[in-house]
C-alpha cells in the first residue's frame, strides 16, 4: 500500500466557553487509507464530529485547531490557503449531515443541489452530464422515481429520501473521501436500514473512502472496516472491526460493549381477574375533529409490573400518555385507576387521582424549572400532595435523594444547570416517587441519554420497582430497552394497537408483520447483520 | 397552485376585515365623547336651539348605525365628510396633501431601502468587525434620537450655518422634480436617518439569523465561496424577513412623516392631521386617521403576499 | 442581575448606566437642583446664555436650566407611571394568554392584533382629539397602545417556556394558575421582560415628548422637554441651539437606555449558547 489517503497528526482542537478556550479534542491521531471505512464511536461530547469536519480542514465558528496536523493526500490542509481548502471541498472530501432536512437549502430543487458542486462550484461537469449522473446515484441509492425525484424540494421528500439524496451529493464529485456524521440517527429503525443499505452498497461499488460518526455500536459495526473510540476527546482505541467487537481492549471499551446485557428480574404473569392499577379501554383521541391519532387503543397495566409501549415516530404511543394524564381528552373509552374511571379532562381530576399516575418525561433538561433548586422542585409534591412541611419535608427531600443515589448534603442545594443529563433524569424520578404514585409514565426516559447512563438509569428504576411494587407505562421506540425491562409489550403503528402480549411470546416467532419487521430492523453487533437480514427479506 | 392562491385571498379579505374594524373603531371612538359632537363644538353657552339645529346639519340625530353606513358609504365613494373648522369638503383637503406626503415618503423611501440592505448585509458578513460595531452604536444612536431631533440638527448645519438647502419645504404647483427634490432634501434625509437604522439593524438580524442554518455550512462543506453561500443560499431564504422589515419600516415612514411635516412646514397629510386635533376638527381627524392606516395596511398586505409567493414550502406543496 | 456581572461591562453601557443614574438623580432632586421655579418669569425673553442665567432664557423669559431640571421630573415622571401601566397590564395580561390558551388567548390575540395594525401616533392623536390633551388621558391612552406591545412579547416569551416539561409536569401535578405563571414561568421570562420594559419606556417617553412637541401632549406652563423644543424652535432659525437642549436631554437619555438594554440582551442571548 502507499501512503495513506489522509493522516492526522497529534490533533488538538478548542471550542470558546465565554471568554476561556475548552478543549474538545486532545492530541488525537488517525489514519485513512483509499477505499477504507473507519468506525468512529463514542458518546456525546466525545468529539467525533469535530475530528470529522477537521478531516475536511473546516472548524465551526467558536472553534479552533490548537495543534496538530493534517495531511490530506500529500497536502498540509492547515497551511492550505482558503480558495485551495474550498477547491478540495465538494471535490475530493464531501460531507453528510445528521439532519437532511435541515441541511438542504429550502428554495432549491434536490437536482439543483446536487448540481451545484461538479457543475457551478468546482467545474468538473456540463449541467446535463451531472443530472444524469444524479440520476444513476439516485437509482443506486433505491430512491423511488429516480428521474423525476430530484425536480422536488427538499420539503417534498421524506427524511429517509433526503438522507440518501444528500449522499447522493456528497458522491456527485466521486470524492476520495466522505465524512458521515450520524447519517441515519435521526431516522426511524425501520426506516434506517434502507439507508444504511442504501450508503454501503454506494460506498462500495465507488470505492471511495469513508469516515462513519455514530454513537451506535451495531450500526458502526455494518458499515465500517475499523473502528476508532473516543472519549472525552480522547482515542481509548482502534481496532479492525471484527477484533474489537469480539475482544475490547479497553476497560472504557468492554462496558460500551456490555451495556446491552442487562434484564430487570422476571415477574409473573398477573392472575386473570386481578384488577389493574390502569387499565386503558378502547380509547380513541384526535386533535382536529375527524382525524384520529389514537383508535380504539387498550392494554392493562398491573401493579408491580412493567408495560412497554413501542413504536416509531407517528405511531401514537406518546399521545396515550397524554390521553392517560388527561393532556388530551379522550373522545370514547375509558381510563380506570384501580377499577375506578377517571374524567377525560385533567382539570376534573381531583388531587388524589393526579398522586396516583406521574410522568418522567425523556428530556431531563426542560423537565426541570431552571430556576428552581433541587430543594424546590422535590419539595414542592411533598407539599402539594402530602402537606409536608418544615424538618419533615426536609427529611423526606434528602430520603428521595439517597433513594436515586445522589448525596443529599451535595445536591440539595443545586439547580439543574449543576446537574449532568443522567443526575437530571434521577431527579425527575425522584420527583415523580415524591408523591407516592402506583404508577410511572416513563416517555423515552433514557433515550436522549448516553448508553452507559441510560443504563444507570434502567437499574434504578427496576430496584425501586422491586422495593415499591411500583407499575411502569415505559414508553420507547427503543427494542433493546424493552427486551432489557419489559413483562408484557404494547406494540404500536399509527395510532393503533397491531399487537401485544408477555414479552416472551413478543420477541418469538409467529410475530404480526409489523412486529417482525421492527424486530428485523433492529441492528445486531453481528458485521454480518445487514447482509442476512436483506438476504432474508428478499428471500420471503 | 390553488392553495397559494388561496392563501392570498386570505390574507386579502383579512386585510379588508381589519380595515373595516378600524374604521369601525375610528367612528366609535368618537361616540366616547360625553355628550356628542355637536356640544363639544359649541361649547356649554350654547343654547338647546343651536345645539339641536347644528346636531340636525351634521346629521347627529340618526341612529349611529345609519350615520357610520352613510359615512363609510361616503368614502368609499370618495366622500369623506366636511371639515367643522371651514367647512370645506375633507376630500378637497387631502387633494394636493395627499400627494406631497406619499412623495415624501417615497423620496425618503428610494434612498433608505437600499442603504439599509447594503449597510446590513455588510454588517452581516461582518459581524464583530470595527465596522461593524461602530454601525451598532451609530444606528443604536440614530433610533433612540426624536425625529424632530435629527430635524433640527440638519435644519442648524445644513440651512442655517452653510446655506445648502432651504428650512421651509414648500414648493409651488409647478415645481419640476428636481427643485421638488431639491427643496424637500432635509425632511427626506430626516426621514431616511431615522428609518435606514431601524431597516439595517433588523436586516443584520434577519441575515445573521440565517446564516446559523445547517444548510449554510453544507454549502461551504461543497466548496462554496463566502459571495455564492450570501447570494446563492442565504438570500433567497432571506427574503421573506427582508420583506417585511422593508415593510415595516415603510409603514414607520408613514408616521414618521407627521412630525417631520410639522418641523418643515411641509404642506402634507401630516401637518392637516395635526392641526385639526389642535382645534378639534373630529372629521378630519378621522379621515386622516382612516387614510393612514390603509396605507399602513396596504404595505403590510403587500409584503405578506410576496413573503407567501416566495416561500418555496408554500409556492411547491407536498 | 448581581453586582459582579457589572464587570467587563462595555463602554457603551457604562455609558449609558452613568446617564441613566444622573438623570434619575436630577428627577428626584430637581428642587433642590433648579436655582428657580419651573414657570417662574425671571429675566427678558430669549436671553442669550452665559450671563445670569447659565443656558439663557425660553420665550417667555423663564431661565431654561431650571426648567429643564424641572423637565427631567415631568418628562421622566410621567412616561415612567404610564410604562409602568402598559407594562404591568400588557405583561399580566400576555403570561394568561399563554398559560390558558384557548378561547382566552384568541380573544385578547385578535384584539391586540388590531389595536397593532395601526401606527400608535396615529390612534394617539384620533384619541386626544376626543378625548382632549389632559395628562390623565395622555397616559391612559398611550398606556393602552404600548401594552398591546409588551402583550405580545410577553407573551411570545412564555409561550416558549410554557412548552417546556416543567410546565407540563406542574399541571399535571394540578398546580394553580397562579403558581403556574408566578413560580414557574415568571422567574424564567424576568430577563426579557426587564430589557423590554427599557424599550418600551424609550418607546413611551419618544411618543409622550412627541405629541409635546406637537402641541397635543403635556400642555404648558408644565416644564417637558418636547414642548421646550417647541416653544423656542423659532430660535433655530437664526443657528440658535437652545432648541437642541432639551431634544438633546431626550436623545441622550434613550441612547442610554438602548445601550444597557442592548447589552443586557447580547449577554442573555450569549449565555443561552
Amino acid at each position: 500500500m502507499t501512503e495513506p489517503l489522509l493522516t492526522i497528526r497529534d490533533l488538538s482542537i478548542e471550542g470558546r466557553q465565554g471568554r476561556a478556550w475548552q478543549p474538545i479534542l486532545r492530541g488525537v491521531d488517525l489514519e485513512l487509507r483509499r477505499g477504507e471505512v473507519l468506525g468512529l464511536i463514542g458518546e456525546s461530547g466525545a468529539g467525533k464530529s469535530t475530528l470529522g469536519l477537521a478531516a475536511m480542514g473546516y472548524t465551526r465558528d467558536g472553534t479552533r485547531i490548537a495543534g496538530g496536523e493534517i495531511t490530506f493526500d500529500g497536502m498540509d490542509l492547515r497551511a492550505l490557503g482558503a480558495r485551495r481548502l474550498r477547491g478540495l471541498r465538494g471535490r475530493r472530501i464531501a460531507y453528510v449531515a445528521q439532519s437532511a432536512a435541515a441541511n438542504f437549502n429550502p428554495s432549491q430543487r434536490l437536482i439543483d443541489q446536487y448540481t451545484e458542486a461538479p457543475v457551478d462550484i468546482h467545474q468538473l461537469r456540463t449541467r446535463p452530464e451531472a443530472a444524469r449522473e444524479a440520476r444513476e446515484l439516485y437509482a443506486r441509492l433505491r430512491l423511488p422515481e429516480p428521474d423525476v425525484i430530484g425536480f422536488r424540494y427538499p420539503h417534498q421528500v421524506s427524511g429517509g429520501q433526503l438522507q440518501r439524496a444528500m449522499t447522493a451529493m456528497a458522491m456527485s464529485c466521486e470524492p476520495d473521501l466522505i465524512i458521515f456524521d450520524e447519517p441515519t440517527t435521526a431516522l426511524d429503525v425501520t426506516t434506517q436500514i434502507e439507508v444504511l443499505r442504501a450508503i454501503r452498497d454506494a460506498v462500495r461499488e465507488i470505492g471511495t473512502a469513508a469516515i462513519y460518526i455514530t454513537h451506535d455500536l451495531a450500526v458502526v459495526a455494518q458499515m465500517a472496516d475499523r473502528i476508532k473510540v473516543l472519549l472525552r476527546g480522547e482515542e481509548v482505541e482502534e481496532q479492525p472491526t471484527r477484533a474489537m467487537l469480539a475482544a475490547p481492549r479497553e476497560a472504557y471499551s468492554r462496558s460500551l460493549w456490555a451495556v446491552r446485557s442487562f434484564r430487570a428480574p422476571e415477574h409473573s404473569v398477573p392472575p386473570a381477574g386481578a384488577t389493574p392499577v390502569l387499565r386503558v379501554a378502547g380509547v380513541t383521541a384526535e386533535y382536529s375533529p375527524g382525524t384520529p391519532v389514537l383508535q380504539d387503543v387498550s392494554f392493562d397495566v398491573h401493579s408491580g409490573r412493567t408495560v412497554a409501549v413501542v413504536g416509531e415516530s407517528g405511531s401514537g404511543k406518546s399521545t396515550a400518555a397524554r390521553v392517560i394524564t388527561g393532556l388530551l381528552p379522550a373522545v370514547s373509552g375509558r381510563i380506570e385507576l384501580d377499577g375506578t374511571p377517571l374524567p377525560p379532562r385533567l382539570a376534573r381530576r381531583d388531587p388524589a387521582a393526579l398522586r396516583q399516575v406521574q410522568m418522567i418525561h425523556q428530556s431531563a433538561d426542560t423537565a426541570l424549572n431552571p430556576k428552581h433548586t433541587i430543594r424546590e422542585i422535590l419539595g414542592r409534591p411533598l407539599r402539594f400532595y402530602l402537606g409536608l412541611r418544615g424538618p419533615a419535608r426536609e427529611a423526606r427531600i434528602r430520603e428521595l435523594l439517597a433513594d436515586i443515589e445522589l448525596d443529599p448534603d451535595d445536591f440539595i442545594g443545586r439547580t439543574p444547570a449543576a446537574l449532568s443529563g443522567g443526575q437530571k433524569q434521577r431527579i425527575g424520578i425522584a420527583r415523580a416517587l415524591a408523591a407516592e404514585p402506583r404508577l410511572i409514565i416513563c416517555d423515552e426516559v433514557t433515550s436522549a441519554l448516553d448508553q452507559l447512563v441510560a443504563e444507570g438509569i434502567l437499574k434504578l428504576l427496576t430496584r425501586l420497582q422491586e422495593v415499591r411494587g411500583l407499575a411502569y407505562m415505559f414508553i420507547t421506540h427503543d427494542l433493546a430497552t424493552v427486551r432489557a425491562i419489559a413483562d408484557h409489550v404494547v406494540v404500536m403503528q399509527h395510532g393503533r394497537v397491531v399487537e401485544q402480549g408477555p414479552k416472551d411470546e413478543m420477541f418469538r416467532p409467529p410475530h404480526h408483520p409489523y412486529t417482525r419487521l421492527l424486530l428485523t430492523s433492529v441492528p445486531d453487533m453481528d458485521p454480518d447483520w445487514l447482509d442476512r437480514t436483506i438476504a432474508e427479506r428478499q428471500e420471503s | 397552485m390553488a392553495p397559494l392562491a388561496r392563501m392570498i385571498l386570505q390574507r386579502l379579505a383579512l386585510g379588508l376585515l381589519t380595515l373595516f374594524l378600524i374604521s369601525l373603531f375610528i367612528f366609535l371612538a368618537v361616540e366616547l365623547l360625553p355628550g356628542d359632537l355637536a356640544e363639544e363644538v359649541l361649547g356649554q353657552s350654547a343654547t338647546p336651539e343651536t345645539v339641536a339645529a347644528f346636531r340636525r346639519e351634521l346629521g347627529l340625530d340618526q341612529p349611529a348605525h345609519v350615520r357610520y353606513l352613510d359615512w363609510l358609504g361616503g368614502i368609499v365613494q370618495g366622500d369623506f365628510g366636511r371639515s367643522l373648522a371651514n367647512d370645506r369638503p375633507i376630500s378637497e383637503l387631502f387633494a394636493a396633501r395627499l400627494g406631497n406626503t406619499l412623495f415624501l415618503a417615497a423620496y425618503a423611501a428610494a434612498i433608505s431601502v437600499p442603504l439599509a440592505l447594503g449597510l446590513g448585509l455588510l454588517a452581516a458578513l461582518y459581524r464583530g468587525s470595527v465596522f461593524d460595531r461602530s454601525v451598532n452604536i451609530l444606528t443604536l444612536s440614530s433610533i433612540s434620537f426624536p425625529e424632530y431631533f435629527v430635524a433640527y440638527i440638519l435644519l442648524l448645519v445644513l440651512s442655517v450655518n452653510l446655506g445648502l438647502f432651504p428650512s421651509i419645504a414648500d414648493f409651488g404647483a409647478g415645481a419640476g422634480l428636481g427643485e421638488m427634490l431639491y427643496r424637500t432634501f432635509l425632511p427626506a434625509m430626516t426621514l431616511v436617518l431615522v428609518v435606514t437604522a431601524h431597516m439595517m439593524r433588523m436586516t443584520r438580524a434577519a441575515i445573521i439569523n440565517l446564516l446559523a442554518q445547517p444548510y449554510i455550512e453544507m454549502a461551504r462543506l461543497k466548496g462554496a465561496s463566502p459571495l455564492r453561500v450570501i447570494l446563492r443560499h442565504a438570500l433567497p431564504n432571506a427574503l421573506a424577513p427582508i420583506i417585511n422589515v422593508v415593510a415595516l419600516n415603510l409603514a414607520y415612514l408613514v408616521t414618521g412623516v407627521v412630525i417631520v411635516e410639522v418641523v418643515f412646514v411641509y404642506p402634507g397629510l401630516g401637518q392637516l392631521m395635526v392641526d385639526a386635533v389642535a382645534t378639534r376638527d373630529i372629521p378630519v381627524v378621522q379621515a386622516c386617521c382612516l387614510v393612514f392606516a390603509g396605507i399602513y395596511i396596504l404595505l403590510n398586505l403587500g409584503a405578506d403576499v410576496l413573503a407567501i409567493a416566495t416561500n418555496p414550502r408554500l409556492l411547491h406543496r407536498r | 442581575m448581581r453586582l459582579s456581572d457589572l464587570r467587563g461591562m462595555p463602554p457603551t453601557a457604562a455609558f449609558g448606566l452613568g446617564m441613566i443614574m444622573f438623570f434619575a438623580v436630577v428627577a428626584v432632586f430637581a428642587g433642590q437642583i433648579a436655582p428657580h421655579g419651573q414657570t417662574e418669569i425671571v429675566g427678558m425673553e430669549f436671553e442669550p446664555r452665559g450671563g445670569d442665567f447659565v443656558l439663557g432664557t425660553d420665550n417667555l423669559g423663564r431661565d431654561m436650566l431650571s426648567r429643564l431640571v424641572w423637565g427631567a421630573r415631568n418628562s421622566i415622571g410621567i412616561a415612567l407611571a404610564t410604562t409602568a401601566l402598559a407594562f404591568t397590564a400588557g405583561a399580566l395580561l400576555g403570561l394568561l394568554a399563554a398559560v390558558l390558551g384557548g378561547w382566552t388567548d384568541q380573544l385578547l390575540s385578535r384584539f391586540v392584533d388590531l389595536l397593532i395594525s395601526i401606527p400608535s401616533l396615529l390612534f394617539a392623536l384620533l384619541l386626544l382629539s376626543i378625548f382632549g390633551t389632559s395628562i390623565a388621558a395622555l397616559v391612559l391612552v398611550i398606556a393602552v397602545l404600548e401594552m398591546t406591545r409588551v402583550f405580545r412579547l410577553s407573551r411570545a416569551v412564555a409561550m416558549n417556556v410554557v412548552v417546556m416539561e416543567f410546565v407540563e409536569v406542574a399541571r399535571l401535578r394540578g398546580e394553580g394558575l397562579g403558581w403556574l405563571i408566578g413560580r414557574e414561568i415568571l422567574p424564567n421570562v424576568t430577563a426579557p421582560l426587564v430589557a423590554e420594559f427599557g424599550l418600551r419606556f424609550c418607546f413611551v417617553f419618544l411618543a409622550i415628548s412627541a405629541l409635546s412637541f406637537l402641541g397635543l401632549g403635556i400642555q404648558p406652563p408644565t416644564a417637558d422637554w418636547g414642548s421646550m423644543v417647541r416653544e423656542n424652535a423659532a430660535l433655530i432659525t437664526f443657528g440658535d441651539i437652545t432648541p437642541l437642549l432639551p431634544a438633546g436631554a431626550i436623545a441622550l437619555l434613550t441612547v442610554s437606555i438602548n445601550f444597557v438594554v442592548d447589552w443586557m440582551l447580547h449577554r442573555a442571548s450569549g449565555l443561552q449558547d
